[in-house]
């Protein structure tokens, strides 16, 4: 051998043009198990279908556009929920949070409300609102206001006195202490909330869902349990699973516009 | 030489009686005051003798003494922790709450003053200390105030950028001439700054002491010696017996400390 490859510093020489990062084998390795005891039987298609059958179905679904016509029907329930749940929650919290009278109103009772498990309130909701799309989005939209309300409120509150006074003495009047202090203070407790409301609004749409539709993720999976088609259902899954990540980027990137001044984000 | 001011000029601060309880025992107890246009006070005392209480109620901070008040309106005050809003650049910072012509652009003028020029679009968190006082001091000095209030801004600096600071408050303040009381621990601070020192105690001023030394000052003149141990003499510090080696230029730098906290 006249020429020796030269290894770059820092660079391992094992099969550099496909490697599998670490992390990433015991996941490929589960799935291969999984598709193996498909294959052999060992496990039956109306348990669990095979993960090539879940993304066959996938394709096919996508194909067809079943799956996102549904999709887009429970998105649209979901940020018809989030956006009333979130109006909502923010206008109590301003009112509580930028009065006396207001907090003494409004905190007490949302208090109460909030040591109630939310989902507890289906069979009421159907009682007042019948089984269709009213009830569904009010039960989003109610799960949604606690946590905006709770964590906007605190937020408002947990504003530094001294900032506050400072501006005072620099000739803020009360809208522009609100305006540049309180409500730019509180925004990381919004933002809080809000990453809250979107799991919560998300977690309790599959659960309105169950109520009864025709139409949405739900509606597919629940037909998919009458016809043992386990892979529909984990196709619906993967898609639920998916959207809650998008949701996470969504308020990552929020965060990172908004609160851009925070130490965590500032660089140099 | 230090400028002459006419004694025949109003004060610009006026305090007659004024007093501040927060219990039972009054934290200021009718105290009397006056401050002349442009004047440069310092006022000294004890940690929880009511320095920062005296300095609220100037600033308007505080309503609740009795006694009489009167101060500018066009006041600023420069707070020890800087106070600065995080979620808004250097020079929003600065233009807060600004009212007439072109707030941003006087910003700028002001931060361009205090050495700052740089970090005009910087975000408060990625300041050091001693930036983040310098932002302060601008902010206070964009509203060209008559009355410049100051508590310890430079307290929690290093010696060698609050010796620096030193020079830029008083460049500032030869150049705008504001009145200015300026609250701190530091006798020397004290005696480079001030054309008068104060020692508030009970309640009242118990020493207002003229300083008359040429600027720029050097504390290493006997006449600024004479004037430290006066001051720390009446500040409660007790010295071992004086001797002259001990004040040699440079070598100690004189902190007033709780006598409280001393003898523990
Ligand atoms: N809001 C308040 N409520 C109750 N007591 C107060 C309040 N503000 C100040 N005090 C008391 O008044 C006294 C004077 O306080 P002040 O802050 O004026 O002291 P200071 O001279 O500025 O002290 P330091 O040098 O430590 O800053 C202290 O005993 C303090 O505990
Ligand atoms: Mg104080």
């Amino acid at each position: 051998m006249a020429s020796q490859p030269v290894t770059p510093v820092g660079v391992e020489p094992l099969g550099s043009s496909w490697r599998i990062p670490p992390r990433a084998i015991s996941p490929i390795v589960l799935l291969l198990l999984w598709e193996l005891g498909s294959r052999t039987g060992v496990i039956p298609p109306r348990i669990l279908a095979a993960p090539s059958a879940v993304l066959s179905t996938f394709l096919e679904l996508l194909a067809s556009g079943e799956l996102l016509n549904n999709l887009m029907v429970s998105l649209g329930r979901a940020l018809t929920g989030l956006a009333i749940g979130t109006a909502v929650g923010i206008a109590l919290a301003l009112v509580a949070g930028l009065s006396k009278r207001g907090e003494v109103a409004i905190d007490p009772p949302v208090q109460m409300l909030r040591t109630l498990p939310f989902l507890a309130l289906v069979p009421l909701f159907i009682v007042w609102f019948g089984i269709g799309e009213v009830a569904k989005i009010a039960l989003i939209a109610l799960g949604v206001t606690f946590p905006v309300y709770l964590n906007l409120y605190s937020g408002i509150r947990g504003v530094d006195a001294k900032l506050v006074e400072a501006g005072r003495s620099f000739g803020l009047s009360q809208w522009g202490l609100i305006r540049h202090i309180i409500l730019p203070g509180a925004m990381p407790g919004l933002l809080l909330g809000f990453r809250m409301a979107l799991t919560i609004s998300w977690l309790s749409l599959v659960i309105a869902e169950q109520i009864n539709a025709s139409a949405g993720l739900g509606y597919l999976i629940n037909n998919a349990r009458d016809f043992l088609q386990t892979d529909v259902i984990v196709v619906c899954l993967l898609v639920y699973a998916a959207i809650g990540l998008a949701a996470d980027g969504v308020v990552r990137l929020l965060e990172s516009r908004l609160l851009s001044w925070r130490p965590s984000f500032v660089k140099g | 030489m230090r400028e002459q001011i006419p004694a025949a000029e109003p004060p610009v601060v006026r305090l007659r009686g004024l007093t501040r309880s927060f219990g039972p025992s009054p934290v200021l107890n009718g105290l009397d005051l006056d401050i002349r246009p442009g004047e440069f006070v310092a006022l000294l005392g004890r940690s929880g003798s009511g320095k920062t209480t005296l300095l609220r109620a100037l600033g308007d901070l505080d309503q609740d003494y009795s006694g009489e008040l009167s101060a500018p309106t066009a006041r600023a005050i420069a707070f020890q922790e800087a106070r600065l809003l995080p979620w808004k650049r250097v020079w929003e910072n600065v233009a807060l709450g600004l009212k007439g012509a072109a707030p941003r652009h006087r910003a700028e003028a002001a931060l361009r003053e205090v050495g700052l020029a740089h970090r005009l679009d910087a975000w408060p968190a990625t300041l050091s200390g001693g930036e983040g006082q310098r932002v302060a001091l601008a902010r206070a000095l964009v509203r060209e105030p008559d009355l410049l209030l100051l508590d310890e801004p430079f307290a929690a600096l290093d010696a060698l950028t609050r010796m620096r600071a030193h020079g830029l408050v008083e460049a500032l303040w030869k150049e705008h001439r504001p009145a200015v009381l300026l609250v701190t621990h530091d006798v020397d601070e004290a005696l480079l700054l001030a054309d008068r020192a104060l020692v508030l105690e009970a309640g009242r001023i118990t020493l207002d002491l003229p300083i008359g030394l040429e600027r720029p000052r050097r504390t290493d003149l006997q006449a600024f010696q004479e004037l430290r141990w006066e001051l720390l003499k009446a500040l409660g510090v007790e010295l071992a017996p004086a001797s002259p080696a001990r004040s040699e230029p440079g070598n100690v730098h004189l902190r007033l400390i709780d006598p409280d906290v001393a003898t523990a």
